[in-house]
């Protein structure tokens, strides 16, 4: 098996999630955006697992919990997504600087 | 590890008052194995008023009433089983080893013991408890926390039960305890009133002060003898056993000042009168049945001890029991609130039954808790009537009231007059075996004194009776009997203040169920007191002299009519009178005699060399050290070291300034720049790795 290709289809993902993230300005695409980056991240868990062929099979079970992880992150920013839509009428990540100093 | 107590081991366990033959002690049936369950019932019911009581709709007095009923039924069976044949029954478990001192493992036991003696205690305080919880339903109507009134009372009576069923020591001091918790809660019940929470303060610690000695003497004899049990006790004092014989003395000694806290004897008694704080229902069941009898009842669990080895501990008990009659019945002569009058009055019949303890009279001193319990209850219930009805405590406000109340005048004056001790009423027959215990056991001149403590019961009481009910009413409002629920556990009382003393005529039997010697002398081992074979009509007309007296000097001074309250209570003796309504000075004893000198001149004393001598010396080091002080801060702290700190401070404050800027809130530059560091790190692990 050929581990390269994974890694290339990985480093692919991650570059456009990291695009999307930075790039993007509404909400729900840049969560998109962070999904696709750890789908990068859960191909490359899988594959390296794959190519040692390790007998706990950690890399399935961390892809496992990375998907859970993420469905949660997912949920809570979908609830903020659209409390803040339902408040202010607009979901563009430039425009919520309620943090600035 | 369960250790059932072996109990027919034969010839050691006889009838110890059988005169007529020994018979054979039974373990009793079903009752008696599970005699546990009376002693766990009053927690459950306190455990479900706390949680649900506020739902129910008497507001959790009927769980109070409820388990009392069960228990009452319970102690029945056990009497009557009792009556026609001894019950000897121990059961205790271990639940936690203590340890091992000199040799010995010493372990907690908790369990139950049925007995002659535990099972007229349980009887009473069910009996009496009943009736005071059913009374209280009507007198609590309307009050605040009535629900935590009932679960108090639960608690009250639970613990008294522990106290009672308790095989060993330790379990003795856990109810004992118990108790003093919740009379702590019950006195202080109406806390809202500073005074009321300062009695519950003060109950709590006088009987503390007490349960010094009685822990002190348990752990004493426990590690001398090797064990709590009173069993294990009973057998090495009836056998004489040497590893007691060292410590019985100060052993028995320090159990008595135990109870001399609980007891109210003198001049430990200086809680109960400001007890009276609580509601009347508390006070009828503390005085009666639970609390001030568990001190007599520590003495005759403990009595072997006592009979056999701790003689000398008799020969310290026995003044201070008689002086505490005679001098707390004095003062019940001049106090002006009704129920510390029979408060007073308690604490002198609490003399009378250590006075009999102490002389070897084991019988005699149960027999007068046993009536006692009944007339004390009654009385107080009938005050918490009368009060009830005048809203005010005091006789001044009272008068005229037999009229208005006649079921509680007629159940107050069966009372007062069975508490007297007015053949054949109960209280006669057993003040009259007191006094002929302390005859025999050659005690005259404390004879004597009890027959004048005879005297002044029945002037007190007389007075007490004349004050409330004849006369002319001069309180406020129209006063009226009060309802059912308050006027039947009168009645139901009067029954046993009229009859009790028949179970124990000197010398009388009554066929099958024998009489109360018999029952109370149930015990393990033979309690070898005295009990006179027949009536001593010499003494018995001491005491009936000695009541006729009081009763007829206290009608004529305080039957007639007068103007004034003030003028018809004519005990306003010079000398006398100030005393007593002073009690003796012993509250401003311990005020000023205590309290003052370390207050006054002590102080003032202390404060002298304070501001004079001590003083100098600090304030000229202090002139000193503040001259040093202000030459550093001045030139060192303000002018050197500030200068840096100044600086340190001006430089970040402004960099802050400049790099806020830095904090867009924009979340897409923060990513930004965590990627790229995230970036640089990751081409730093590449190129340094």
């Amino acid at each position: 098996m050929i581990l390269t290709q994974f890694l290339i289809l990985s480093a692919v993902l991650l570059a456009l999630g990291v695009y999307g993230l930075l790039s993007r300005r509404n909400a729900v695409t840049v969560l998109l955006s962070v999904e696709l980056m750890l789908a990068a991240v859960n191909i490359n868990l899988v594959a390296f697992e794959a190519f040692w062929r390790s007998s706990i099979a950690a890399g399935q079970i961390f892809a496992i919990f990375v998907i859970t992880v993420a469905a949660a992150e997912v949920g809570i920013g979908l609830a903020i997504i659209l409390l803040i839509f339902r408040n202010r009428a607009e979901g563009n990540v430039d425009e919520l600087d309620l943090m600035k100093w | 590890m369960v250790n059932g107590a072996p109990v027919a081991q034969g010839a050691g366990l006889v009838l110890a008052a059988g005169e007529g033959g020994a018979s054979q002690l039974t373990e009793g049936g079903f009752f008696a194995s599970t005699a546990w369950i009376m002693l766990v019932l009053p927690f459950v019911a306190f455990l479900g008023i706390v949680l649900f009581g506020r739902r129910m709709r008497k507001l959790g007095a009927e769980l109070a009433v409820g388990a009392m009923a069960v228990n009452l039924a319970w102690a029945s069976v056990l009497l009557v089983q009792n009556m026609s044949g001894g019950i000897y029954r121990e059961f205790q478990f271990t639940i936690a080893d203590i340890g091992e001192f000199a040799g010995r493992a010493l372990s907690f036991e908790l369990g139950f013991v049925v007995d002659g003696l535990s099972i007229m205690m349980y009887w009473v305080v069910a009996f009496v408890g009943l009736l005071v919880f059913i009374y209280a339903v009507g007198y609590m109507k309307g009050d605040v926390r009535v629900t935590w009134f009932f679960a108090s009372l639960s608690l009250f009576a639970g613990s008294m039960l522990v106290l009672v069923g308790a095989p060993n020591l330790v379990q003795l001091i856990v109810g004992w305890e118990g108790v003093g918790l919740a009379s702590y809660l019950l006195i202080g019940h109406y806390w809202e009133q500073k005074e009321n929470s300062n009695a519950a303060i003060k109950a709590f610690l006088t009987n503390k002060v007490a349960d010094v000695g009685l822990i002190l003497g348990a752990i004493l004899i426990g590690v001398s003898l090797g064990g709590f049990r009173f069993s294990t006790l009973a057998e090495a004092a009836a056998e004489h056993s040497g590893a007691l014989e060292t410590v019985a003395f100060a052993g028995g000694l320090l159990l008595f000042l135990g109870a001399m806290g609980k007891s109210a004897q003198f001049p430990l008694h200086v809680w109960l009168p400001d007890a009276m704080a609580g509601p009347t229902p508390v006070s009828a069941l503390m005085h009666a049945a639970t609390m001030v009898t568990a001190g007599i009842y520590l003495m005759a669990r403990a009595f072997p001890l006592y009979q056999n080895m701790a003689a000398g501990a008799r020969d310290w008990m026995l003044p201070i029991a008689v002086v505490t009659l005679l001098v707390l019945g004095l003062l019940a002569l001049v106090a002006d609130d009704l129920k510390k009058v029979l408060a007073y009055s308690t604490v002198s019949q609490l003399g009378y039954m250590m006075a009999a303890v102490a002389a070897g009279g084991y019988t005699a001193g149960l027999f007068h808790l046993f009536t006692h319990a009944f007339f004390k209850a009654l009385l107080f219930l009938g005050a918490g009537s009368v009060i009830h009805a005048v809203h005010s405590n005091n006789m001044s406000d009272m008068g005229g009231l037999r009229k208005h109340m006649p079921v509680t005048f007629w159940t107050f004056v069966i009372g007062s007059v069975s508490l007297a001790g007015v053949i054949p009423l109960a209280g006669f027959w057993s003040k009259d075996e007191i006094l002929a215990t302390l005859n025999h056991e050659g005690y005259t001149a404390f004879m004597w004194m009890a027959v004048a403590g005879a005297f002044i019961t029945a002037f007190y009481m007389t007075r007490a009776v004349c004050l409330t009910f004849l006369g002319t009413y001069r309180g406020s409002g129209h006063p009226h009997e009060s309802p059912k629920s308050m006027t039947v556990p009168l009645v139901v009382l009067a029954v046993p203040s009229v009859a009790a003393g028949l179970f124990n005529i000197p010398g009388v039997s009554w066929g099958p169920i024998g009489n109360f010697t018999e029952w109370v002398g149930v015990r393990l081992t033979a309690m070898g007191d005295y009990h006179p074979t027949g009536v001593e009509w010499d003494l018995a007309a001491y005491g009936l002299a000695a009541a006729a007296l009081g009763i007829g000097l206290g009608w004529l001074l305080f039957a007639r009519e007068a103007d004034s309250q003030p003028a018809r209570d004519r005990l306003e003796i010079p000398v006398l009178y100030p005393l007593l309504r002073r009690k003796f000075f012993l509250d401003d004893l311990y005020l000023k005699g205590v309290v003052g000198p370390v207050k006054g001149p002590l102080a003032r004393g202390v404060n002298f060399v304070n501001d004079y001598v001590l003083d100098g010396i600090i304030n000229g080091a202090g002139a000193t050290v503040a001259w040093l002080g202000r030459l550093v801060y001045g030139r060192l702290d303000q002018q050197g070291i500030d200068l840096v700190y100044n600086a340190a401070a001006g430089g970040t404050s402004g960099a802050g300034g400049k790099l806020r800027f830095l904090q867009t809130g924009k979340v897409q530059q923060y990513a930004g720049a965590f990627i790229t560091g995230a970036l640089l790190l990751a081409a730093a692990g590449l190129l340094f790795g």
